[in-house]
């Protein structure tokens, strides 16, 4: 989220879709409820499902699933038709007047210049700003951001970004958007009106929100939907502000914080981009991932991420301590160089070829969270081993004895598999880093039980053995194993206060801040990431976390209740990213003068007689930037302005969002049929990666999500939940189910080209049938919450079937998110 | 509200005076549930039964979000789910949380024979108290919203206590307590009822719900659950609230008129057919049956 | 009597019926049982389930005295949690039910190659053999250079899979080991 949770509270306007938050994160949609009750906030809801939030929402509109690009594309025509912008903010806070260079084509025919179809990527470099004053780099270096851009304030020229957006997004016509989203152009208007009219007749104190989910993740084109909600935020001048932004609800407790510390295979802690094997040496790496500002020329731009170097080498001391050095390199030579992807779906598909021959599964269950589930269990008969650590019996551990799997064919599978009990969360400490990017400590209320064992201890006792193993033995590069900084008072069993502390950092020798002279002595913790250093005086495990474990103390366990401004800051109460700021960007909350948009929603603002940025909130800014110098507010870009248009690799699949269809669509693509889907779409190649069309009668778009009574495939253990929803079931529309003499409670199989569901039918009149393109639609909506192992499971209740044996392992080329959202399958009586 | 022993205001079954009724201050507490903000999650119906340390139902699917088509005796508390089709074609789906309303005029407590079975206290709050239960089931009969539920196990009969041990020892309701939205709220009767017109209000000026209205019925002398409704004209579209509950007739006059002769009735061990009536009550397959799923 | 009800009318029915005779004025009050938390240890916690971080308060059995060993009570909403205000959704008033649920896993057990069940393992073993299968398998694979002759110090061939309540300093700890050992498919519930 760039706001957070209780700022909800502060908007005017909500769009909520591709995610269900009354359903999902029903605590925190509270204060969507809270906006409706104190600000008479409109809530509409788009979905393909008429949800539990489609229940209190002021306007419901039923989409088709994957059809997003295609709505939010309209609305921003429609933005833009009828002046609903936000002139000022766009002008000088976004690139809308940055221009692009001489050869950059929009997608008319769904590809942008240089499509290459034999490796089905793109040549980016004419997706660049064009350079002021017609400088050229060298004809043979890398494609990079000019330092000097070209603009034109008026957004008149016809390569400014704003007028390519307004041509790219001519087409996403009302009628247009009916035809792909199956929305009723006067539906579809009624709520492009009345989300835009926040910017009716001028008006700049109103703020929308927009909220969303793994219903916009989940595709192939899923980033880039999220991208094209960003713009509509831009345009509208909704981000950085209080009740506005782009709110991104993630789905469980600490994928925020797993994805800040870099559990994912392209970067490392602190969205460090890993090195690859052209970094022969780190200062090539730095010099490849450090950007530099790019910028008209009468503009600032503060290029937060030129510091690079400064959080790289701190985590190389955090990591191997003296062993990174500089004169080693910072042992660089340790990390693993990355040049080709490794994630998720590739895991399955590498190991069902027989090259990923051992898995540590640490709280993840694989086979269920699938996609193409059946594919992931075929790959660990496969594997040499696997380690689960978990704290129920699961799919994953239990592949061996999955459905259909007789005891004669179990002689064969060869995976040695090792099922570890581990610690259920109250028995752990630590912290979580929520949506809205807050570190919060939790505290340990009671032992694990029997012989479960803390997550922490089972993993550090894993490691020291592999590392005595090397000590004794020797083996492959063992270096930076025996080399890894390890020195807990507890070796076999890290206490994580300790780690907490090694992830905030400490000074190495003494530190001085250049400009207020304060001096971190050795050994003492850091305040925060400005004290980073690249020369090895300080060591760091997440620049992003400096400063939540200081020497004033654990911030992240912080209990203070107080709230002067009303805005639901909360700045005492425990620590959020970056440095306890609340709302990211929020130098984008005041005009060019640095007066707040809104009077009655002061975030921060310029003081001119400290001739400083100050506030209510942290300011997201260079506190003594003053507002004539024209410093972005979006200092992680080197632009220092919001990217409506993405230059060179910002994005796989185009600087500007196009509607593609999903994988396995119903239609062809009304805009254009021949480039249907995402052209850089990554698919796999196996016999287990099938796919359907509806001329084999795969005719039926179909969901998967979440219930408000479930979570993912743990609470089938938990007799409260199941005694809430005790058998999973699949949502069929009413005439569907007319259609085909279904009715509710009677089985159904449903299938795709790579398996079969079996579950009760739910016959219901809260999804309707869809006209797309003219032709007649159904959509049916499959809760994920069925496994092989669980409470009604063991006892034979229910088909022991999974969701995810029907969805399609293709991901989104951007994030490697798998398309578990709109893809083909039949329905059938069972 | 108090903190501490309740003190009773009327109790079931008791010939003379309430002791001491009146002796000393309180007001009256209310829970308050504005549908129009619930979102049927259930947190109500789980903190109800994680704080009572019931044991668990076995439930089936019924072509519904709906946990189990009614309450029952370890289940105090229900959102009732029902989807409904307006005349322009537009679809809602209505949430009710379902539960002891704690009528001001309780029907069961009118109903019930045994001496201290049943309790008002002070602050509103109707009590089931099962050592004094007798199992007849009247109160099933009183009760115009079909809330008490009988274990035939213990036979003793149960309903939503409203929290009475937490609510004395100075604590809010468990289901009020966990609800996400707020749709649920406990204060006193007059800050609700307060709370309940200015959400009219604004609904009235704000959303399409032109016709919202607070329920709190007078035929039971109001209530100490009050809703907001979208449309307060049909609240029988919302799991079959009554549009105007009324305590039958025939408990009215049993403990009105004809009080003597139930008095007689117990006393001489005769079942006559007015306490048959009350006994089994005008629908009586519904009762034995739906508190039961299977 | 029903032992999880409230126990007893103050003053029990013979107080009520002597009043009713006109002996006793004394108001008629009933004790509610002794509220379940009032002498547990309270923990404060964070619900492990979706990302909206509701505070909770974890009561244990005991007042943390030296001879018991702590047990879970009741589970309820923090109501000082700045987000979630005491409040709960289905899944975190339920906590209590994951705390302590019969299907926990107890004991660390192993399924051998080709076998049909599971046996029993201890934990010193069961550590010692992942270790040795994690040696194996990277000292066989280990990829030092790639195809072009360039360094590349990576391991392709084991892979991580982070879980979703796993905590950041846990998650640094894997980041650790993992890159440590050269892991490249190191992966998360975040991807997904």
């Amino acid at each position: 989220m760039t706001n957070g949770w209780i700022d909800i509270k502060n908007t005017d306007m909500m769009l909520i879709m591709g995610g269900n938050p009354a359903e999902n994160h029903p605590c925190g949609f509270k204060w969507a409820i809270e906006a409706k009750r104190q600000r008479n906030a409109q809530m509409i809801v788009v979905d393909p499902r008429f949800t539990r939030t489609a229940a209190v929402a002021d306007l419901f509109l039923q989409i088709r699933a994957g059809a997003d690009i295609a709505f939010l594309g309209g609305v921003i025509h429609y933005a833009l038709e009828n002046q609903r912008v936000a002139k000022e903010y766009l002008v000088n806070y976004t690139n809308a007047a940055f221009l692009v260079k001489d050869g950059f084509k929009l997608p008319e025919d769904g590809l942008y210049s240089g499509f290459d179809a034999a490796t089905q990527t793109y040549n980016k470099s004419t997706w660049n700003y064009e350079e002021a004053g017609g400088g050229k780099s060298a004809a043979d270096a890398p494609p990079s951001l000019p330092p000097n851009v070209a603009y034109d304030a008026a957004l008149e020229h016809p390569r400014s970004v704003y007028q390519l957006l307004k041509k790219h997004y001519s087409r996403y016509t009302p009628e247009m958007v009916e035809r792909i989203t199956g929305i009723p152009k006067d539906q579809f208007l009624k709520a492009a009106d009345l989300f835009t009219s926040i910017r009716k007749d001028g008006d700049t104190r109103k703020a929308a929100t927009i909220i969303y989910a793994v219903g916009w993740t989940q595709h192939t084109f899923g980033s880039q939907i999220i991208r094209t909600a960003a713009m509509l935020q831009l345009l509208l001048g909704n981000v950085g502000r209080a009740g506005g932004g782009v709110n991104a609800l993630r789905g469980h407790s600490n994928i925020q914080g797993a994805t800040d510390i870099a559990g994912v295979f392209d970067i490392l802690p602190g969205y460090l981009k890993v090195p690859n094997p052209t970094d022969q040496n780190f200062a090539a790496w730095m010099k490849r991932i450090t950007p530099t500002s790019a910028k008209p020329k009468e503009w600032d731009s503060w290029n937060y991420w030129s510091n690079t170097a400064r959080f790289a080498v701190s985590l190389m001391k955090s990591m191997y301590g003296d062993a990174a050095r500089k004169d080693n390199d910072w042992a660089f030579s340790y990390l693993p160089k990355v040049d080709r992807e490794y994630s998720w779906a590739h895991i399955w598909d590498e190991m069902y070829q027989g090259k990923v021959k051992g898995l540590l599964a640490f709280g993840m269950n694989g086979v269920a969270i699938g996609p193409n589930s059946q594919k992931n269990i075929d790959a660990l008969k496969k594997a040499d081993w696997l380690v689960v650590c978990e704290i129920y019996p699961d799919e994953t551990s239990s592949f061996w004895q999955s459905p259909g799997i007789t005891r004669e064919q179990m002689k064969n599978i060869p995976t040695e598999v090792y099922r570890l009990p581990g610690a259920g969360f109250a028995e752990k400490d630590g912290t979580f880093v929520n949506s809205a990017r807050w570190l919060q400590w939790k505290w340990a209320a009671l032992p694990p039980p029997g012989q479960a064992r803390l997550d922490q201890e089972i993993l550090a006792r894993i490691f020291l053995n592999v590392r005595e193993l090397y000590k004794k033995d020797g083996g492959k590069f063992p270096d930076p194993i025996l080399n890894l900084s390890w020195s807990y008072t507890d070796p076999n069993n890290p206490s994580l206060s300790e780690v907490a502390r090694e992830l905030n950092g400490r000074a190495l020798a003494d530190v001085t801040d250049p400009a207020t002279q304060q001096i971190i002595k050795a050994g003492q913790q850091l305040p925060g990431f400005a004290f980073l250093r690249d020369d090895g005086s300080t060591a760091c495990g997440n620049w992003l976390w400096c400063g939540s474990w200081t020497e004033a103390g654990a911030l992240m366990q912080r209990r203070g209740t107080d709230d002067p401004s009303g805005l639901g800051i909360y700045p005492n109460w425990a620590w959020s990213w970056p440095m306890n700021r609340r709302v990211m960007y929020n130098r984008a909350s005041c005009d060019e003068n640095g007066k707040p948009w809104d009077p009655a929603r002061r975030q921060v603002w310029w003081n001119e007689a400290q001739k400083r940025w100050t506030g209510n909130d942290v300011p997201d800014f260079k506190a003594d930037s003053q507002p004539k110098d024209h410093m972005g507010p979006f200092i992680m870009n080197p632009e220092g302005v919001g990217r409506l248009f993405v230059p060179l690799g910002g994005m796989a699949d185009g600087p500007f969002p196009e509607h593609y269809e999903p994988f396995e669509s119903p239609i062809a693509n009304p805009l254009h049929p021949k480039q249907s889907n995402n052209p850089v779409v990554k698919k796999y190649k196996s016999d287990l990666d099938k796919f359907g069309t509806p001329e084999q009668g795969f005719t039926v778009v179909c969901t998967t999500y979440r219930l408000t009574e479930h979570y993912h495939y743990w609470t089938k253990n938990n007799p409260m939940n199941v005694q809430l929803v005790p058998e999973m079931f699949v949502e069929i529309p009413a005439e569907l189910a007319n259609e085909m003499g279904i009715t509710g409670g009677e089985k159904v199989k449903v299938t795709s080209a790579r398996g079969t569901y079996l579950a009760k039918a739910m016959v219901t009149r809260r999804i309707r049938p869809m006209t797309i393109d003219g032709k007649k639609v159904y959509q049916i909506g499959i809760p994920i919450h069925q496994g092989y192992r669980g409470i009604q499971e063991d006892e034979g209740k229910v088909p022991r079937t999974i969701a995810n044996l029907l969805s399609p392992a293709v991901t989104d080329p951007n994030a490697y998110t798998p398309e578990f959202k709109g893809f083909l399958v039949k329905i059938e009586k069972a | 509200m108090s903190n501490g022993p309740l003190q009773i205001k009327a109790i079931s079954g008791h010939a003379g005076p309430v002791p001491g009724r009146d002796a000393s201050r309180d007001y009256d507490v209310c829970k308050l549930v504005d549908v129009t903000t619930c979102i049927g999650c259930k947190a109500c119906e789980v903190a109800c039964l994680e704080w009572n340390g019931y044991p668990f139902r076995e439930t089936v699917f019924d072509n519904t979000y709906q946990t189990m088509p009614d309450l029952a005796w370890n289940y105090y508390n229900l959102i009732r789910f029902d989807e409904h089709v307006a005349e322009d074609g537009t679809l809602s789906w209505l949430m009710r949380k379902d539960q002891c309303m704690h009528c001001a005029d309780p029907g069961c407590l009118l109903a019930c024979p045994a001496d201290g079975a049943i309790v008002q206290y002070s602050n509103g709050i109707v009590d089931f108290q099962q050592e004094h239960c007798i199992g007849c089931q009247y109160c099933v009969t009183g009760c115009p919203f079909n809330i008490p539920k009988f274990n035939k196990e213990t036979k003793k009969v149960h309903k939503c206590t409203l929290c009475s041990d937490r609510v004395g020892a100075g604590l809010e309701p468990a289901c009020i307590k966990a609800c996400p939205t707020g749709c649920l709220h406990f204060g006193s009767k007059d800050d609700m009822k307060e709370l309940a017109e200015t959400r009219v209000r604004q609904l009235h000026e704000h959303s399409s719900h032109k016709n919202a209205g607070v329920y709190d019925p007078a035929g039971v002398g109001g209530t100490h659950v009050i809703y907001v409704l979208h449309d307060k004209d049909h609240p029988e579209r919302y799991g079959g609230l009554p549009k105007d509950p009324q305590i039958p007739l025939l408990v009215r006059l049993w403990k009105g008129p004809l009080k003597w002769l139930g008095n007689i009735a117990i006393a001489a061990g005769i079942i006559g057919v007015a306490t048959h009536y009350l006994r089994f009550g005008p629908k009586r397959a519904e009762e034995e049956t739906k508190g039961e799923p299977k | 009597m029903n032992p999880t009800r409230r126990s007893f009318l103050k003053g029990g029915t013979g107080a009520v019926v002597a009043s009713v005779l006109g002996f006793d004025l004394k108001p008629a009050f009933a004790q509610a049982k002794e509220l379940k938390i009032a002498r547990t240890t309270e923990t404060r916690s964070t619900c492990p389930y979706c990302s909206v971080s509701c505070g909770i308060i974890i009561h244990t059995i005991g007042d943390k005295a030296k001879n018991v060993t702590a047990q879970v009570v009741h589970v309820e909403g923090d109501p000082d949690h700045p987000i979630n205000r005491g409040t709960l959704c289905p899944k975190g008033s339920s906590l209590m039910q994951d705390i302590l649920n019969e299907r926990r896993l107890l004991k660390p057990q192993v399924r051998r190659p080709g076998s049909d069940h599971w046996e029993d393992i201890g934990w010193d073993q069961a550590i010692e053999e992942i270790a040795r299968h994690i040696k194996k398998t990277r000292d066989e694979t280990f990829i030092s250079t790639d195809s072009q002759g360039r360094t590349v110090n990576r391991l392709e061939s084991i892979a991580w899979n982070g879980g979703c309540t796993d905590t950041n300093e846990f998650n640094y700890l894997a980041v650790k080991t993992m890159r440590s050992l050269g892991v490249t498919y190191l992966e998360n519930q975040a991807r997904v």
